[in-house]
């Protein structure tokens, strides 16, 4: 046994489970993109072959809305990378600073999300263009819930002393995730309000 | 360098009991982040679900063993053969094959553990979570699922009673959480073959199980969130009021059948890729001759990666496809005959003219070949468009099927289990009990398995409980041969639970074969070579050859005997 254990083990061979969080989380990305391209497809494929789209009394949607919705979101991933700069610099406040905007805007999002839903004159169950409405946008509101959440996480994680100096993975992972939202949102909003001629 | 091993501080200051130090059955009831504790405990709940999908298959052939329905009660019938079809898939043949990656692709690449052993855990207790489901759905009012594990809708939309909680509402829940647990592991088992391999061991220098598992773990990347996305579309469909494939509100069922085949047929892939692995694993080593064509076969395995994803609508064949899209993945689907035959030869070319030696891991080895060679012709039958037409709805269908599943995957899954059984639990088992199991087994599945082929030539439709008696006399042999195969497990359960009590202890390398996980002590230690890890310097099969596979290898051999 002499070179088993013979220098003292490193911090990184201490803990070899660290490194690899950015790499795993990219892979559950790529994963995570299929179930959005799925139910793309499966909106695409219904719209084109559905003989009845639009539900009686439904004359199409508003689009101004959603369209400021869209601005915040866009905006709020590029504030997220804002964030991320200060954070490689080491400048925490102005890290913690950015970060919470981005959280903010993307509470913005959710609320504006509610306020068009409750204001929609369809439902779940008013056919297959209900459904898929309420399943696309819900489905991407629930990612957006999620990615507020993992910041607030993030921002918590951030008072804790000496958080950063084994590396930024869990800020660089969310922020990932965000903009990860952030795109999806743009293909959405192009096949659900831009695209709205059967 | 042989000196005594000191007391290891580990035993103490691991969260769990180092595996060989003095054994704790509990930590196999715990959230154990070991990874060899969560492959055995994968192994050992799939196992038991095996038994389960077994008792639903005996009562399914005691039902067909004379044509009318006089066993049970059609609609019981009908989720009698849909839990059977889901127990199988989702809670044997998917969790026993993560019980190998667990315990197989660490020491394999010289990794200490999982890249992620907390999400490893959590992966693994999912498992029991959705099976208490699944079975729970028997005691619910209108019983299990009844829509056959494809759960097509409007079959699987309907809910004559009106509960939210019904059968088929618990089938698909079961399903959605058992794809997230794959994903999971899945993100787990890529993560940890990309970045925490072993000095020296380059992807062309990994055994091949790996490759397979990395090939199988892609398709449930991309594979899994389209059934996740269709299971979700599905669910809303049955209780919430939606028209995704209900053609009343403007939706379209056919769309579900492509979200189902899109994952569900290369998930026969994800099962058969990292059996093809043990095939390629365990014959060099009991033909002492180095396997034919490592690389090819190594990469054949992600043209089967690929070629899998652009298949799916040959399921779909008699359900109103275009012709065009028939004609295109005919042609996709026979071309899967050109990865899977290139590693047949490679294992023919592997055993030919080598010094075989026929014991239990062997014979199964060679069992589940020969039965995938049958079953890929009868493959490629089915994958032809006229064929498929007359026969898709048949009995000839579920044995192709039961030839792939059983013959091969769960031959593949046998072999498996015997060979690295003195590595993990650090005893042998019984060879003669071993050789018992493989007979029965053998003759039993040729028996039940060979008829269906017949039956359905002439045209016996599956999923029925009576049929025409001129059917009598291939159910009647395939009846007898599923209980054979009930009769198969009393000496495969009594040799795994008496070897692991009480069998004779296992050395190192009961087998003389080549690996980096035969380095190890049996069993190994928790973090198997911890920081003294060795560096690879040669390809994995160099059987015959003489030639080390790591630096300093009698080092490596003289530690894993010590202890």
């Amino acid at each position: 046994m002499t070179t088993a254990n013979s220098a003292a083990p490193s911090p990184a061979a201490e803990h070899p489970h660290g490194g690899y969080n950015l790499t795993g989380f990219i892979i559950f990305l790529c994963s995570e993109s299929i179930i959005f391209l799925a139910f793309f497809a499966g909106f695409t494929v219904l719209k084109l072959s559905s003989p009845v789209w639009l539900p009686d009394g439904v004359e199409g949607l508003e689009v101004r809305m959603p369209l400021i919705n869209t601005i915040i979101l866009v905006s709020s991933s590029f504030v997220a990378v804002l964030a991320e700069k200060a954070l490689h610099h080491r400048a925490l406040w102005a890290f913690r600073g950015w970060w919470l905007l981005t959280m903010l805007m993307g509470a913005y999002f959710v609320y504006g999300q509610y306020v068009e839903w409750s204001e929609l004159a369809f439902g779940l169950g008013s056919g297959v263009f209900g459904s898929t409405f309420y399943l696309l946008t819900g489905f991407h509101g629930l990612h957006v819930i999620t990615g507020i959440l993992l910041m607030g996480l993030m921002l918590l994680r951030s008072f804790r002393p000496g958080n950063y100096d084994g590396g930024e993975a869990g800020v660089a992972s969310v922020s990932l995730f965000w903009h990860f939202v952030d795109v999806i949102w743009i293909i959405l909003f192009l096949l659900i309000y831009v695209w709205q001629r059967h | 360098m042989t000196g005594s091993i000191p007391f290891d501080p580990r035993v103490l200051r691991a969260p769990h009991p180092v595996p060989g130090a003095p054994d704790n059955w509990k930590r196999f009831f715990s959230f154990n982040t070991d990874a060899k504790v969560i492959g055995i405990q994968y192994m050992v709940v799939s196992l038991f679900f095996l038994l389960v999908g077994g008792l639903l298959a005996m009562i399914v052939r005691g039902e067909l063993i004379t044509p009318p329905s006089d066993l049970v009660d059609p609609t019981v019938y009908n989720g009698l053969y849909t839990m059977h079809g889901t127990v199988m898939l989702f809670l044997f043949l998917f969790p026993i094959l993560n019980g190998f990656n667990n315990l197989l692709i660490p020491p394999m690449i010289g990794a200490p553990d999982m890249a992620f052993p907390r999400l490893n855990a959590a992966a693994f207790w999912l498992v029991p979570v959705f099976g208490v489901l699944l079975m729970a759905s028997f005691f619910v009012p209108g019983g299990p699922s009844s829509s056959g594990w494809w759960a097509y809708p409007p079959v699987s939309t309907q809910n004559p009673l009106g509960h939210l909680i019904n059968g088929q509402f618990l089938w698909i829940l079961a399903v959605a959480i058992s794809g997230v647990s794959s994903i999971m592991g899945a993100i787990n088992f890529t993560t940890t073959i990309l970045r925490m391999r072993a000095p020296g061991m380059t992807f062309f220098r990994m055994p091949v199980f790996c490759w397979t598992a990395a090939a199988a773990q892609t398709i449930q990347l991309i594979g899994l969130p389209s059934l996740t996305g269709g299971a979700i579309m599905l669910l809303f469909d049955l209780s919430f009021g939606t028209s995704f494939f209900k053609p009343e509100g403007g939706g379209d069922p056919m769309l579900y059948q492509h979200f189902f085949w899109f994952y569900s047929h290369p998930a026969v892939y994800v099962m058969v890729l990292p059996v093809f692995g043990i095939f390629s694993e365990l014959l060099p080593v009991y033909s002492r001759k180095p396997l034919f064509g490592y690389k090819v076969v190594a990469l054949a395995s992600f043209a089967i990666t690929f070629l899998g994803l652009i298949v799916w609508v040959h399921h779909m064949f008699y359900s109103g496809t275009p012709q065009w899209m028939r004609n295109l993945f005919m042609v996709t689907t026979m071309l899967i005959s050109v990865p899977t035959g290139i590693k047949v030869f490679a294992w023919l070319g592997t055993i030919w003219r080598g010094k075989l030696r026929l014991t239990t891991p062997m014979l199964f080895c060679l069992g589940g070949v020969v039965n995938f060679i049958f079953a890929g012709i009868t493959g490629i039958m089915l994958a032809t468009v006229p064929i498929d037409i007359h026969v898709g709805n048949t009995y000839f269908v579920v044995g192709h099927f039961h030839y792939v599943i059983f013959c091969t995957i769960t031959f593949g899954v046998f072999a498996a289990i015997y060979h690295w059984f003195p590595k993990f639990t650090g005893r042998m088992f019984y060879e003669g009990l071993g050789q018992l199991h493989f007979w029965l087994t053998f003759i039993g599945s040729a028996l039940n398995f060979l008829p269906m082929h017949w039956a359905g030539l002439m045209g016996m439709p599956r999923r029925v409980a009576s049929y025409d008696p001129e059917f009598a006399l291939a159910n009647v042999l395939a009846s007898l041969g599923a209980f054979l195969l009930g009769v198969a497990t009393i000496p495969f359960l009594l040799n795994m639970v008496s070897s692991w009590a009480r069998g004779p202890r296992a050395p190192a390398n009961p087998w003389n074969a080549i690996g980096l996980e035969w380095l190890l002590p049996s069993p190994p230690p928790a973090e198997n070579f911890e920081h003294d890890v060795p560096t690879v310097i040669a390809g994995p099969y160099g059987y015959g050859l003489g030639k080390p596979l790591v630096a300093d290898q009698d080092r490596f051999i003289a530690r894993s005997e010590e202890a």
